[in-house]
């Protein structure tokens, strides 16, 4: 369980955290989920004892991270945003070593990494920097796993990694989380979002809204359109100057246009757009995504400023 | 326990997969040892002067004949007059120009003294110095000549003292005997500080000290995995240099090994934990480096180690209490070439391991596992 109060951290001038207050049960695959430099590493290294925090305090199952640093990262694995194990030690001796820093042996946690270990075994004698990136990342995952910690750490664990690893990797967390580890992890990949029990988006060293996938998209509180259209830069333009508009984002060949809630139909859209020479057109209402929750709460943070 | 042993077997296990890293232990001792040990030498090869004979005697042609047969000067020219030798010492076609002037002769032989001049290029003021003291003594010899052969009896002088020296511990001043032992500490120091200084700063690079700094590991498991492999091999590096040194140029082992070797260790610990403390304030390799750069020049420079620490001004003399090169220097010749035994080098030894303990707790303490 981690325990998160008032979380305060600033570089010189910068804010990295401000009053970051979060809660991770049990066994709960919880997700980090924000932009480069929102504070997301800040928050995993001050729950690592890497970091000390300016006020406020972080408590993992009942210990707190600076007065019990010590017993903290006994029972906390951590995988750092860059890969941080000896390129120049072979797969096997990077795993014996971390097993032995942590005063345990790989046979006697095996079980655990089993099934992550097997898909790397086969290259257990080659050296940890010339593994493929998604080998890397799972070495690195059973390193971290091999002293049996309570707690998984996992920062941007599947950035530069390819989209086969990444699914891979997502049902590996998810395994894990079955054998009953606490597991908090970054990405700024918002389709990772779904796959957590619960997330929290971050933005600019503050947490703009903790809740399960579902209820975050189902309580998107705005109308939410689906524009498909050939000409996707004049029209997000043309769609800009709707009245009541709050925001027009690209996805692809879909153009998203959130508008205040009950302003306008399907309809009423086109009919704009047509007046405006544009016909070749399709507009549906839509359900929103994380990235479309993300974006709605990223600009009231803007007003509010 | 066993934590220190996987912790130093890793370590040695990277340092041997570095592939620049046998080279270096190898190939730095034999140039430095082979290369350096000549190079640094201050004796005098040649002596390239012109001589302005205004005189044109028995007397002064005397002289020249004198300083001709001397292997050390070669006369490059015999220009009219001094004009033209001052000319040629512009133009760096001598190092030296002996002027002789009118009535050099009769001066000699009526008032019993006469003069010459001599003009040197001194912007090598060391060996301006010692040019100017071989031709003196060309010249005095000569002076000695007129006086034991003199011309009429009567300036038969019946004193003259003559000065025996005795050169102790090196009696043919060869040079290299006082160069070797000092490039074998330059040698042991580059080893420990730059290896082991830029080894705990890849890590950093690397990013896996984050990675370090999560495990239970301790403070002094993880320093002194950084500092015993490289111990080793600085003390072979010492071994290996002296090796050369002694097959090289036969230089004399006095003293004993042990001690100096013990002595070494105690050295080395101090050199790691400098290039250690320096790490552990620097982000990156190159920062390292050039700290580690800096104080290695200005220490050796100071140490002694080429120029006479005696010659120094007071203030630097005082500066070199807290330079580790200047005791280690002066260990290694001592023991060496005189063969001093433990309680003569005791002081050193003191201030050595005073500094070697200092050093070291300030590695540690300065090592943070948080940021």
């Amino acid at each position: 369980m981690i325990e998160v109060k008032d979380l305060h951290k600033k570089y010189g001038d910068v804010i990295a955290l401000e009053k970051v207050s979060l809660s991770v049960q049990k066994g709960e695959l919880f997700g980090l989920i924000g932009p480069d430099g929102a504070g997301k590493t800040t928050l995993m290294r001050i729950l690592m004892s890497l970091l000390l925090p300016d006020t406020g305090s972080a408590i993992m199952n009942g210990l707190d991270v600076v007065a019990d640093y010590k017993k903290v990262r006994l029972i906390t694995g951590y995988m750092p945003g860059r890969f941080s194990l000896y390129p120049d030690l072979t797969v096997e001796e990077n795993l014996k070593f971390f097993a032995t820093v942590f005063g345990t042996t790989i046979e006697e946690n095996y079980y655990l990494i089993k099934d992550i270990y097997q898909q790397i075994e086969p290259f257990k004698t080659r050296r940890a920097g010339k593994l493929s990136g998604g080998m890397k990342q799972k070495l690195a995952l059973s390193c971290a796993l091999i002293h049996k910690p309570e707690i998984l750490i996992l920062d941007e664990p599947t950035t530069g990694v390819d989209a086969v690893s990444r699914k891979e990797f997502w049902e590996m967390l998810k395994r894990l989380k079955d054998m009953g580890i606490t597991i908090l992890v970054s990405t700024p990949y918002m389709d990772e979002a779904s796959l957590c029990d619960r997330i929290a988006l971050i933005q600019q060293g503050r947490l703009m809204s903790v809740a399960t996938p579902l209820k975050m998209t189902n309580s998107f509180p705005e109308d939410l359109w689906a524009v498909r259209t050939r000409k996707i830069y004049d029209t997000s333009k043309l769609l800009e100057l709707i009245p009541s508009m709050l925001s027009v984002n690209s996805f692809g060949q879909v153009l998203h246009l959130v508008t205040k809630k009950g302003m306008h139909t399907a309809k009423s859209i086109i009919q704009f757009l047509s007046a405006q020479g544009e016909v070749e057109i399709s507009v549906e209402a839509s359900t929103a995504t994380i990235e479309d929750v993300f974006i709605l709460l990223m600009n009231h943070h803007k007003q509010n400023q | 326990m066993r934590t220190l042993f996987y912790v130093l077997q890793k370590e040695f296990t990277q340092v041997f997969r570095n592939k620049s890293m046998l080279p270096i232990i190898f190939v730095m001792p034999l140039v430095q040892m082979l290369i350096l040990v000549f190079a640094a030498t201050n004796e005098l090869r040649q002596v390239d002067l012109a001589i302005v004979d205004y005189d044109h005697s028995y007397s002064s042609r005397e002289m020249i004949a004198g300083i001709t047969g001397n292997p050390f000067f070669k006369v490059q020219q015999n220009p009219d007059n001094s004009q033209d030798a001052e000319a040629l010492l512009m133009q760096n076609k001598i190092d030296l120009a002996l002027i002789i002037p009118r009535h050099f002769d009769k001066n000699l032989i009526i008032n019993k003294s006469a003069e010459v001049q001599v003009l040197v290029d001194a912007i090598n003021g060391n060996a301006a110095q010692l040019s100017l003291g071989y031709l003196s003594s060309v010249i005095g010899s000569y002076s000695q000549k007129v006086l034991v052969n003199p011309i009429k009896p009567e300036y038969r002088q019946t004193k003259n003292i003559i000065i025996k020296p005795s050169y102790w511990f090196n009696p043919q001043l060869n040079y290299k005997y006082y160069m070797a032992p000092g490039i074998l500490v330059v040698l042991i120091t580059v080893v420990g500080m730059l290896l082991g200084g830029m080894n705990l700063v890849r890590e950093k690079e690397l990013g896996t000290i984050e990675q370090i700094n999560v495990t239970p590991l301790k403070k002094w498991q993880f320093i002194a995995g950084k500092l015993l492999p490289f111990l080793v091999i600085g003390l072979f590096d010492l071994a290996f240099g002296l090796l050369v040194a002694r097959i090289a140029f036969n230089i004399p082992v006095r003293g004993s090994l042990i001690l100096l070797f013990s002595l070494a260790s105690v050295y080395l610990v101090l050199v790691l934990s400098w290039g250690l403390f320096i790490s552990t304030i620097s982000d990156t390799q190159q920062q390292a480096t050039f700290v580690s750069f800096f104080s290695l020049i200005v220490f050796i420079m100071m140490s002694g180690l080429f120029t006479p620490v005696e010659s120094m001004p007071d203030w630097a003399q005082k500066l070199d209490f807290i330079n580790p090169l200047f005791y280690f220097v002066k260990i290694m010749r001592s023991v060496l070439l005189k063969g001093s035994n433990f309680a003569d080098i005791f002081n050193e030894f003191a201030a050595l391991s005073a500094f070697a303990v200092s050093m070291f707790g300030l590695a540690i303490f300065r090592y943070r596992k948080t940021s």
